[in-house]
């Protein structure tokens, strides 16, 4: 009953070569992974992203563990067994001819548990598996500095290209590339309740959670201002796309085995955030919300959850996909919704509804809170008053409105109209991961935004995993064993230990399993891979 | 790229602040100095040529 269960997010930078616009994306992206490889990750570069999974739908699967989140599916829950998977490592035969590895599909596994690859033309970091919002900002803080790291790499290297990375979601020509949030939520949710109780919400968080994007319109046919970049390209509910017709809501990626207990709730719909306080609220009031429903579903009934859950469903849109673009389009906050019962609604209010639908489901589960989810909640309040009554006070916060008050300081003293190039260049540097470059970094040197994780802890979670989550495993076998990793994934680490017969795959089917607590010891007792599979039981 | 887009800002520092301001979001209409001595220092890192700068920014889509 907290905000508290395990996510992550996946990010797509934007990526340039300056002065080249013309310049191979793909190749500029697997240089960004390539580098990183290079100098980060001497000596253990070679483990693969690995594809062997029992999952039977075979067609299916490179593409979905591909895309996979930071937590899937696989989860098993027998404190008895073994860490971190609660199986022993399985032998697996080693391929008789070497693995064509295309140079397109680069790919590290870092130290940190995340994964750094390349997705469709972009690079991509996706975190390692967390356990709450401030740790979400932590490691997608984090991925901000391997990515910058790269970037410093290509440009002290002649023979390689320069390149720099954008945190954002739009060119302003009709391309956009995603931020996804990843969820661990309990099966026992039926999906079309979930994705029904939850769409309102989404609809109506880029109040809070929006980016800022200079141009209405998938190509910015119309100058103006408005909320999110991601808004205008949300074009159904529901769906199993993710480059076409985008959904609010994304059914891929069903977990491939006992489904009986989890599910990942896979949302596109949202902006990367550069702001910490942006990114802290988006997934800490998601969490919540997901909770309320949780909980609400698990008391069964209309009155589920002290009849919090009744009055969430009350929030239904009569058009979720034309709300997603009104809301983003009026930065004053006060464009009305119409309700599936008639009434019309703006964003704000249907916020304060969840809010307050929250509050009574925490008050009717009686429980004590912990100091994040205390902390989210008023968060939470004061952001949503504050953006109805003096919208100024948040632009230490808001995304847009930090972006927003730049844009217009700047109109203000050149008269610029909104279709003025230096205006789209500030939306665009904005994000600009080189903080002598990126607009972002000169407020927050500023003092002008404000943060939530100090720099030390963001270097170290650059090297290091969460120790909460199967990451832990990942990150510290990449660390301690690298040479002999030939691939890992999500939910696996497949060993090659020289004088060995055979591979050997560690499965890490539950993402709350292979945590410090559980192999800490075990791993400081194991100088090598072959003690450590030893000690899982390997023999 | 002639001289293309060398808009350069200008500081009108000297002016009241009761310039006619065109109506702006409620959440931007005081003046506030913090954002003008940002705006300064923004001037020396924006792309000099926005316009091509902009043009430029082409990506593939992607998720």
């Amino acid at each position: 009953m907290t905000v508290r269960r395990v996510m992550g997010i996946e990010t797509e930078y934007g990526i340039l070569q300056p002065g080249r616009p013309l310049a191979n994306p793909m190749l500029l992206s697997s240089h960004v992974v390539a580098v990183h490889a290079a100098t980060r990750e001497s000596g253990r570069a070679k483990a693969r992203w690995d594809y062997d999974d029992e999952d039977p739908l075979h067609d299916a699967r490179g593409f979905h563990l591909q895309r996979a989140s930071a937590h899937p599916s696989l989860l098993t829950d027998d404190p008895a067994k073994p860490a971190p998977s609660g199986d022993g490592p399985q032998e697996l035969a080693r391929a008789s001819v070497e693995e064509y590895e295309d140079p397109g599909a680069a790919n590290v596994i870092l130290t940190n548990g995340a994964r750094l690859y390349v997705d469709h033309a972009h690079p991509e970091y996706s975190s390692p598996e967390v356990t709450n919002p401030r740790d979400a900002v932590l490691w997608d803080r984090a991925g901000e500095r391997v990515m910058l790291a790269s970037v410093r790499a290509l440009a002290s290297t002649s023979a390689l290209p320069d390149v720099a990375l954008y945190k954002n979601n739009v060119d302003g020509k009709g391309a956009t590339y995603g931020m996804h949030e990843n969820y661990l939520v309990e099966r026992a949710v039926p999906w079309a309740d979930l994705a029904a109780r939850l769409i309102p919400f989404l609809v109506t968080r880029q109040v809070y959670t929006g980016a800022g994007r200079v141009g209405l319109g998938q190509r910015g046919e119309q100058a103006g201002f408005q909320l999110s970049q991601r808004a205008d390209y949300m074009e159904a509910e529901i769906g199993l796309e993710t480059t076409l017709r985008r959904p609010i809501v994304n059914t891929r990626d069903e977990p491939h085995a006992d489904p009986e207990r989890w599910r990942r709730l896979h949302v596109i719909i949202g902006d990367a955030t550069m702001l910490e306080v942006a990114t802290y609220l988006r997934l800490g009031t998601t969490s919540l919300v997901l909770w309320l429903i949780e909980r609400a579903v698990a008391e069964g009934g209309a009155g589920g959850a002290g009849g919090a859950l009744a009055a969430v469903d009350r929030l239904a849109l009569r058009d979720p996909v034309q709300a997603v673009h009104l809301i983003s389009h009026d930065v004053t906050l006060t464009t009305r919704v119409e309700l599936v019962d008639g009434r019309q609604l703006t964003a704000l209010e249907v916020q304060r509804a969840y809010l307050d639908a929250v509050r009574v489901a925490l008050e009717h589960a009686g429980a004590e809170l912990d100091d994040q989810t205390r902390d989210v909640l008023d968060r939470w309040d004061s952001v949503l008053t504050r953006l109805a009554n003096d919208p100024a006070s948040c632009a230490r916060e808001v995304e847009w409105l930090a972006k927003l008050r730049l844009l217009e300081g700047m109109r203000r003293r050149d008269r610029l109209p909104w279709d003025h190039p230096r205006l789209a260049a500030v939306d665009l540097q904005w994000s600009d991961l080189r903080p002598e470059r990126g607009l972002y970094h000169r407020l927050a040197a500023a003092g002008a935004v404000e943060r939530l994780v100090a720099e030390e802890d963001v270097a170290r979670a650059e090297l290091h995993p969460p120790r909460d989550t199967r990451a832990y495993f990942r990150g510290e076998a990449v660390a301690r064993y690298g040479p002999e990793i030939s691939a890992a994934s999500w939910d696996s680490v497949v060993f090659d230990v020289v004088g060995s017969p055979t591979l050997q795959r560690v499965p890490m089917r539950d993402p709350l399993r292979g945590t410090a607590a559980h192999v800490e010891a075990l791993l400081d007792r194991s100088p090598d891979a072959s003690s450590l599979l030893a000690h899982l039981g390997a023999g | 790229m002639a001289g293309q887009d060398q808009i350069r800002p200008h500081r009108d520092d000297a002016e009241p602040d009761d310039a006619p301001d065109a109506p702006a979001a409620p959440s931007t209409q005081a003046r506030d100095a913090e954002v003008d001595a940002l705006l300064d220092e923004i001037d020396d890192v924006l792309e000099s040529n926005a316009e091509q700068f902009v043009r430029g920014f082409v990506q593939k889509g992607g998720q």
